[in-house]
């Protein structure tokens, strides 16, 4: 296991600097009795709860053009110049390295693992632990209609992060108009009185509670390697036995719940404009499914590992100028390759603005989300997998404080994500494996 | 290198001459046997097994997980998939609708066998009669009393809430097919009579095993029956089915399954050429290139008998119109499928000079030697080429005011860089010689106004185009090689054991005998004891006890 998880660490431990004098820091669990009295509360009166998302972006930044050296404070350069006006809501980490322990730097795949499992995989395409995503779904993603809600914008579901291990890799939605279908379609309105007294949600939940049923039976013929293997199976079908349920018992929705308008079918691709589109309809259905409460974890990859998005007309993708382009020597970089880093971060930035325009409480949906930002290398032209560029966005329902700008100064990446789960209420201690193993928690943006 | 003779063909050969080695080279080496498997159905099986249960008027519509390529094979990805939540919420819309539509007027009255006692009531002995009959279908075994209470008390209980019992029988089927006895072709074992070291598939597994390699669906009605009566544990028993299985039309669509698998034709699926760059090649060309492919391996292999080596050489093909403004060649037949043969000298010989190669194996905007000479390596040859090292220096490779206006010059610059120049030597002189073909698979003789040199080398053998890159293909052993683990590891779904060396050289031996004609060789590993034996696993009987 490259993560412990042991008993939740109490609030009072932690204010009496408990654990052996150490510099653990660990976030508060999500339990309703921490929440504080600000009149953050869906229309129910029920809390507001804290959201957890990953963005996921493939090669990196443009070295010397996308943040500022100085780390006294966080601003963005020209690269990222989409990104300024939302500085407040960011913490960006920067030197911080993913080391690989005599592992091979298998391209535009080490650096995405470990930064989201904390382990350098062995071999190309492995994937040796929970990415960190399923780890905070397994934790709050029971209560609602979806575990997670994952999207990729390349057209193809296999341009997906997240994963359980190698062989369970959770597939992405490529299309807004399937997306809206799943989220909104039929049973979408999960709060309707009609979806409530609906008998076919209980049928169905008869359905595969007899599947569950079954698996004494089953699994006794299997090996053990399968057994594991089915387990997941099993527990996917206890997680669609809980959305119905949660179906038939009706989610609170927040007050900026709006069921939207359907989307219009149109191109799926990894040209750019066919990318930012379905990026920017799908996220549009997504702050709504959160602002409705149909899930509380998502994943958004804009490309892919291998970023194969182009430019309509022109024969080089994104992946092939970072190695194949020129570096100007007046401008000092890539032009075209970062020509498209630019548009990546502008596909960010749109992202966040999308979750700002949804108000809840006080405040916005982005003031309840940690979404977990990342790429897979920090300088693509080399596949260099230290100093990976990571963002901390929004306020994880005031957990986090933001507009900071962290310097790892060579620490694994692996601290980032146990902050984060530990911001989320996971009762980890300590995550990664090898030289990726720690129990250092980022606490200088904590509140 | 010439495919290994076995220890006891040398023998033969030498005891007993010529005439007697392919006798002898049929008596088949022992194995250790591999484990069971227990494997997703794919999509292309799930969409066989619906319309061959329920009949093709059934719309199967709604996207499945991917399954991890493993091995080269999806086939063994998919013993080692599991089904992850939004996989089976997927399945579970799929098996709702799917239910809907055979209770539906229409299709009831063809696949329900019995008219309940009252239609807007329960009905436990006709729900039965109905999940028996398909039940053994879609579990690929006799389906027990187990099997039935759960689907006939779900559509008792069901009929009654509706007041229906079609809508009814839809929830019991529905749970039917989300059921891991359907969605994993979960393999058992028995001890094998034979050899007390070893167990077997029991006939129910190996049913399935025959099936999904042959027709890459179900077992039909016979091959259970078969099962059932024991027969599948009998040499000539086994046999009969195998020959019936291959003279059925069904035994194409397992070809295609196999080769699509092989030759990842998957990959079609988010194919994207760019629009402004290779306006003709459209969706409808991408589709047919996908099709041509296989059209030509049936045609060459299945219906002509022909041998191997020859599909890197034949200038046989079909065209469509949509294939044709690629290729630019005439369509003779709109709308529809016609042979074609590309002129003798014509650049055009082998399937790796198709679209369905070198389309795919490029990028949406030019051609990539580098992709295409690993794609003939790992997909055609079975050699594996190492990933690229993480600190590859690019900077020769495309500078602008560099005077090499090919990729052949270019790639050269590239490869000067030690670190990139032990892998460039197994992909670009092999991908170089399809540079006469674009991104697209269009036929081009320059680059920048440069002549493209498509000369290159395989193992010795030199070669000045494609047709020669064809010619020096169909000369490696290495080619024939693959298909022969890939069809037997297809079979299996599972990597090829250690203990199965001797039996992979008999069966590449044999393949060469029947002049590398694949029905035999599909033939012989099919009947074959290695097919079916089951290593005893360690330290527990945990995969699969006596059934």
């Amino acid at each position: 296991m490259s993560f412990l998880i042991k008993k939740p660490v109490t609030r009072r431990a932690v204010l009496r600097g408990a654990m052996g004098g150490t510099t653990l820091g660990v976030a508060l669990p999500f339990l309703d009795c921490f929440l504080s009295d600000s009149g953050q509360a869906l229309a129910s009166g029920a809390p507001l709860p804290v959201r957890f998302g990953t963005w996921f972006w493939s090669m990196g930044h443009t070295p010397n053009h996308a943040i500022h050296p100085d780390a006294s404070k966080l601003a963005f350069l020209e690269e990222c110049m989409a990104l300024t006006p939302y500085t407040q809501h960011i913490n960006y980490f920067g030197q911080f390295n993913s080391p690989l322990d005599g592992r091979p730097n298998h391209v535009h795949h080490t650096g995405w693992v470990s930064c989201r499992t904390g382990t350098a995989p062995i071999a190309p395409g492995d994937i040796p632990a929970p990415t960190l995503d399923v780890l905070v779904s397994d934790a709050i993603g029971g209560s609602t209609r979806f575990k997670s809600i994952d999207m990729t914008c390349t057209g193809n579901p296999r341009d997906s992060f997240t994963a359980r291990n190698t062989n369970s890799r959770n597939a992405g939605e490529v299309s807004p108009v399937a997306l809206y279908t799943r989220l909104f379609g039929a049973g979408g309105d999960a709060n309707s009185a009609a979806a409530k007294a609906d008998p076919d949600l209980m049928l169905q939940q008869s359905v595969l509670s007899g599947i569950g049923a079954e698996r004494q039976r089953f699994v006794r013929r299997l090996g053990e390697a399968d057994r594991a293997r089915l387990d997941e199976y099993f527990t996917s079908i206890r997680q669609l036995e809980n959305q119905l349920a949660v179906q038939q018992r009706g989610t609170p929705a927040g007050a900026a719940c709006v069921r939207p308008a359907a989307p219009k079918e149109g191109p799926v691709g990894l040209e750019i404009p066919v990318a930012q589109a379905n990026h920017d309809a799908m996220s549009q259905l997504l702050v709504m499914a959160l602002a409705c409460n149909q899930t509380r974890v998502f994943n958004m990859a804009f490309n892919n590992a291998l970023s194969s998005l182009r430019r309509p007309g022109t024969a080089y993708t994104h992946h092939t100028l970072t190695h194949e382009e020129a570096v100007d020597q007046k401008l000092g970089y890539q032009p075209e390759a970062f020509w498209f880093n630019c548009r990546v971060m502008e596909a960010l930035a749109g992202f966040i603005d999308k979750f700002t325009k949804v108000k809840e409480g006080p405040g916005t949906l982005l003031d309840n989300t940690l979404i977990f930002a990342h790429a897979e290398t920090s300088y693509a032209k080399l596949h260099a997998v230290d100093n990976i560029p990571v963002m901390m966005i929004g306020r994880a329902g005031g957990r986090l404080k933001t507009g900071h700008h962290i310097v790892g100064h060579g620490d694994p990446i692996s601290r980032i994500g146990l902050t984060a789960m530990q911001v989320m209420g996971l009762p980890v201690e300590k995550w990664g494996t090898g030289s990726q193993q720690t129990s250092k928690t980022i606490t200088e943006i904590l509140v | 290198m010439m495919p290994v003779r076995t220890r006891l063909g040398l023998a033969c050969a030498l005891l007993l001459g010529a005439a007697l080695l392919t006798a002898c080279s049929r008596s088949e080496p022992p194995t250790k046997g591999g484990p069971v498997t227990v494997r997703r159905l794919t999509e292309a099986q799930y969409r066989n097994v619906i319309a061959d249960v329920f009949g093709p008027q059934i719309v199967v519509a709604g996207r499945f997980d991917p399954i991890v390529r493993t091995e080269g094979l999806l086939a063994v990805g998919a013993s080692r998939a599991s089904i992850t939540p939004s996989g089976v919420e997927r399945f579970a819309a799929l098996a709702r609708s799917i239910a809907q539509q055979v209770v539906a007027p229409g299709n009831r009255e063809l696949l329900i066998p019995c008219r309940p006692a009252a239609p807007g009531a329960a009905d436990d002995a006709c729900a039965t009669k109905f999940f028996q009959q398909a039940g053994r279908l879609l579990y690929r075994r006799a389906v027990t009393a187990d099997d039935l209470a759960g689907p006939v008390r779900i559509a008792r209980t069901a009929a009654l809430a509706r007041q229906d019992f079609h809508a009814g029988l839809a929830y019991g089927l529905q749970g039917m097919l989300t059921s891991p006895e359907f969605l994993f072709i979960a393999e058992s074992a028995e001890p094998d009579p034979a050899d007390k070291n070893l167990l077997r598939l029991d006939a129910y597994s190996r049913a399935s095993r025959l099936s999904f390699m042959l027709w890459n669906t179900t077992p039909d009605a016979m091959l259970l029956d078969a099962a059932a009566r024991g027969e599948l544990a009998d040499a000539d028993g086994v046999a009969a089915q195998v020959d019936r299985l291959m003279a059925s039309p069904r035994f194409t669509q397992g070809v295609r399954a196999f080769f699509t698998d092989m030759l990842s034709l998957d990959d079609f699926s988010t194919l994207e050429k760019d629009s402004l760059i290779y306006p003709a090649f459209g969706l409808a060309a991408a589709e047919d290139s996908r099709e041509q492919v296989l059209r030509t391996l049936i045609d060459e292999l299945i219906a002509r008998e022909g041998d191997y080596r020859d599909i890197f050489t034949t200038r046989r093909t079909f065209m469509t119109v949509p294939l044709g403004m690629v290729y630019r060649v005439p369509a003779t037949r709109p709308g529809g499928w016609a042979p074609f043969e590309f002129e003798e000298g014509d650049p055009r010989a082998g399937i790796q000079t198709q679209l369905s190669f070198v389309a795919l194996h490029s990028h949406p905007g030019k051609s990539s030697p580098t992709l295409r000479g690993k794609a003939i390596r790992e997909l055609l040859l079975c050699q594996k080429v190492p990933d690229p090292p993480g600190n590859v220096n690019f900077d020769r490779f495309n500078d602008p005011k560099s005077p090499n206006k090919t990729a052949r010059l270019r790639l050269a610059a590239h490869a000067t860089d030690p670190a990139c120049a032990g892998c460039h030597k197994l992909m670009d002189p092999i991908g170089l010689a399809l540079e006469n073909f674009d991104g697209a698979g269009q036929i081009r003789l320059t680059e920048n106004g440069e002549r493209i040199d498509a000369s290159g080398e395989l193992n010795g053998f030199k070669f000045a185009d494609a047709r020669g890159l064809g010619q020096a293909m169909r000369e490696d052993p290495a080619a024939t090689s693959c298909v022969v683990r890939r069809a037997y590891t297809y079979a299996a779904g599972r990597p090829i054991e250690k203990g199965e060396r001797d039996w992979m050289a008999d069966l590449e031996q044999s393949f060469a005998d029947d002049g590398y004609r694949l029905r035999p060789l599909l033939r012989r590993i099919a009947l074959s004891k290695a097919l079916q034996s089951i290593a005893k696993p360690k330290p527990e009987l945990s995969a699969g006890g006596p059934t």
